[in-house]
């Protein structure tokens, strides 16, 4: 066992070594150097394509998914080895996809095998690039009063209502969207429904952020028509209709989960390490840097331990949360230490030394970590709730 | 490694965890023997009984009579012990003098190892020289004299210092004060002459000695492992201890926070349980979230200890620096969340907050350990 997955360990080593471009083997530097997939989408350069390439055709854009669906079928043990090595070259993610983060796990669960063979495969190729249609602008944290409304036509839904922070909608080509198909019936009231962005009704209007960029979106759903079924086998809802809530919850866990790994994930090096070489730490800035690498280093074994308990099936089933919580928190404190050592240097928007303002522009985009995929406080509601189960929380 | 129990590894939980909290409860144990003004803080019986179910020699070789098992296990007894505030050599003796005899020859090991199986003798280390944490610097002097050696100075916060049958005794033969190499450990046997030390109650209610070495002579099988490589006999001990102290420390914060989440169920005002307050809900939930994490990196040192890794050093001060923030947060708010009782002595929470400080300051304060991070990570 242990003899296999070293063999494994050696196997994924060399075909890194002959794979992953020395390009991609550097920190993400910006939104382009990021590869989302899709329909429009283009590479940034050769070498994002050639890794791009080589990872789909081998199944490493999703490598604990079942081969036929567009996976390499690797065991926990071998995933875990395949991400350690993978950070051991600093090699960037080849596809980044809300497909893979959200959509995915939730099909994987709740699909039906003509949805898994069509839609799982589509995000492990990137050709489809997905968004998630759930907050609307009375519906947030309270995210189950969301009024956006099917009518029931016999074959298929007319939809209508509006969706607000849709990440990226404006370049998505499909939607997993909450749509309220039972207005008596709040929690089984509602449907998981799966439409082409491009259909007729469909309009999205771009929301700029405090970090000056436009990632996400107004949506809005003028009569669209949702088809029930795709063909045979694949419905145009996930799970069972009005039931979608159940998928919605389920999906969360793996969004927050996912949101967690801003927190540290797979990141080796110290922050202090990392800023000190721009000139001399304050005492006091050098020790604030010191309890965060002791805190950071500590939610690191946290990710690990979570993810070894998932596979193991043991763990609590609402310890996302608790992940989520932390690790966004832990984030934030980051860039605001980040600038804090980067001085007036850090200040700077748009200068060429800067990458166009990277640690500004990454700073005020961290405080959305704390908020998108539920808030500290809901997480912290949560919990309450359901891990320590306090009264009438 | 999975970052979890293994079958085993949760057996010996199972059985420490039951142990543990019958015969080395607050009131069979720190309770009793406090009140009573106990001369050694904790029940010799006790630490029998330790020997009993094989935790003395948990760290010991099985050559040796041990049972052989790694720094997991320790932490797995550890915990429990934290939990339930069990006074006990265990620390001391099972993990610092051990891992220190680890590195003696057959002769030394001869001589205090089966004593320390059975439970029947109980080991201190006199690393300390002054109120804080310093390894680094060591003044403490042996001299050659004669076969042996004669040693002077003055060691602090020497847990049972004046309970124990032996004191690993961590002294300079060469080199100046801060040089790292040059240190030699020794065995020093109770009945050492010139050797007195001045035995003070501690706010846990455990008892430390301030040492004094006046001139003690010692012969030359009291040195542990070489003459001037005690350095790295001194870090390993360090290691050990550190690592063990957190997972005491987790035990301490998870049995001080089980309390607190209990009460927060069973108070009322304002015709609420107080658990309903959303106030009280996020500060609870937030030290859970804490305490997790803490118990997260204290299996991961675990593990890299064993595993004799590299990055053990690192994470070994990762571990005990998160885990006393953790712990300090956890008694915190278990007694402000308690109101008025939690100020009492006769309610547990106390205890709690009296145990956390002492084991916090122990090997090595939060601190401490943050500038050791910073250090080694260099920065
Ligand atoms: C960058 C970004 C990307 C996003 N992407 C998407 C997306 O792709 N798709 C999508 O559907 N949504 C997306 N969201 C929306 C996100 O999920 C919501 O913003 C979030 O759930 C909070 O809802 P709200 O903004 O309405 O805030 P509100 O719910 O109005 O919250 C306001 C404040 O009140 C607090 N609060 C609310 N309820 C409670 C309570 N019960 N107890 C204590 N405090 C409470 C909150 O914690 C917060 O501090 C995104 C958001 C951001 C910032």
């Amino acid at each position: 066992m242990a003899e296999q997955l070293e063999s494994f360990r050696k196997e994924t080593r060399d075909w890194l070594e002959a794979n992953c471009p020395p390009e991609m083997r550097q920190p993400v530097r910006d939104e382009g150097d990021v590869y989302w997939g899709g329909r429009n989408a283009t590479f940034k350069n050769d070498a994002q394509k050639q890794w791009f390439e080589a990872c789909r055709d081998k199944g490493y854009t999703v490598p604990d998914w079942p081969k036929e669906y567009g996976g390499a079928g690797l065991s926990p043990a071998e995933a875990k080895v395949l991400r350690q090595e993978m950070a051991a070259i600093n090699a960037r993610p080849p596809l980044s996809s809300f497909g893979i983060w959200m959509l995915g796990p939730a099909l994987l669960h709740f699909g039906t095998e003509g949805q898994k063979q069509r839609f799982l495969n589509e995000i492990a190729r990137g050709e489809i690039r997905w968004c998630q249609g759930y907050s609307e602008p009375g519906s947030g944290s309270d995210l189950v009063s969301m009024q956006t409304f099917g009518e029931d036509k016999g074959d298929h839904w007319v939809v209508n209502g509006q969706k607000i922070w849709t990440s990226y909608a404006d370049e998505a080509d499909w939607i997993f969207c909450l749509v309220r198909t039972d207005k008596d019936d709040k929690y089984k009231g509602i449907t998981f429904m799966l439409f082409d962005m491009a259909s007729d009704g469909v309009s999205t209007k771009p929301i700029k952020l405090i970090s000056g960029n436009s990632p996400f979106c107004e949506t809005f759903m003028d009569d669209v028509k949702v088809p029930k079924s795709y063909g045979e086998d694949v419905p145009g809802y996930v799970g069972e209709i009005n039931r979608g809530w159940d998928v919605a919850k389920y999906l969360l866990g793996h969004e927050r989960e996912m949101i967690s790994a801003t927190g540290g994930g797979d990141r080796a090096t110290s922050l202090g390490a990392a800023t000190s070489r721009q000139g001399e730490l304050d005492p006091v800035l050098r020790a604030q840097m010191a309890l965060f690498d002791i805190d950071a280093l500590s939610f690191t074994a946290m990710s690990e331990k979570f993810m070894d308990e998932l596979k193991a099936g043991k763990g609590h089933p609402a310890q996302p949360n608790m992940l989520k919580y932390a690790g966004t928190e832990l984030n934030k404190r980051r860039n605001e230490l980040m600038m804090s050592a980067g001085g007036s240097t850090a200040l700077e928007w748009e200068s060429e030394e800067t990458s166009g303002g990277k640690t500004a522009r990454g700073w005020l985009r961290t405080k959305a970590n704390s908020i998108e995929g539920g808030t500290s406080e809901v997480m912290l509601n949560v919990i309450a709730k359901r891990i320590l189960e306090l009264p009438g929380a | 490694m999975p970052l979890y129990h293994d079958d085993d590894q949760a057996m010996l939980a199972d059985s420490a965890r039951q142990f543990m909290a019958e015969e080395g409860s607050i009131k069979k144990q720190l309770r009793h023997w406090r009140d009573r003004d106990c001369k050694d803080g904790f029940g010799h019986a006790l630490w029998e009984q330790f020997g009993e179910m094989g935790f003395t020699g948990i760290l010991v070789d099985e050559d040796d009579g041990g049972l052989g098992m790694g720094h997991v296990e320790a932490g797995i007894v550890l915990e429990e012990i934290g939990r339930n505030l069990t006074p006990s050599p265990f620390l001391t003796s099972s993990v610092l003098a051990a891992t220190a005899l680890k590195h003696g020859g057959d002769d030394i090991k001869g001589r205090y190892l089966p004593g320390l199986i059975e439970g029947k003798s109980v080991f201190s280390v006199a690393i300390d020289e002054g109120p804080k944490h310093r390894p680094e610097t060591i003044r403490t002097r042996a001299e050659k004299s004669g076969n042996g050696f004669r040693l002077t100075g003055q060691k602090d916060f020497v847990l049972h210092g004046a309970s124990s049958d032996m004191l690993v005794v961590a002294a300079r033969t060469s080199g100046s004060d801060d040089e790292p190499e040059g240190i030699t450990l020794f065995a020093v046997p109770k009945d050492a002459a010139n050797m007195s030390h001045d035995a003070v109650r501690l706010v846990d209610s455990s008892m430390a000695t301030h040492t004094k070495f006046d001139g003690v002579e010692l012969d030359g099988d009291a040195v542990i492992g070489e003459v001037d490589g005690g350095r790295e006999i001194l870090n390993a001990m360090l290691k050990a201890g550190r690592v063990g102290a957190a997972a005491e420390g987790v035990g301490v914060a998870g049995g001080a926070m089980d309390m607190t989440v209990d009460y927060l169920k069973q108070r009322k005002q304002f015709g609420k349980l107080i658990g309903e307050f959303q106030a009280l809900q996020h500060r609870a939930a937030h030290l859970y979230s804490e305490v997790e994490i803490a118990r997260a990196v204290v299996v991961k040192a675990q593990q890299l200890l064993d595993g004799d890794s590299e990055k053990a050093d690192l994470m070994s001060s990762v571990a005990k620096a998160k885990v006393s923030q953790a712990a300090g947060l956890a008694v915190r708010e278990g007694v402000q969340m308690h109101g008025g009782i939690g100020m009492t002595d006769e309610y547990d929470i106390g205890l709690y907050m009296k145990r956390d400080r002492a084991l916090s300051e122990y090997l090595g304060d939060a601190y401490y350990h943050a500038g050791r991070v910073a250090e080694l990570s260099g920065y």
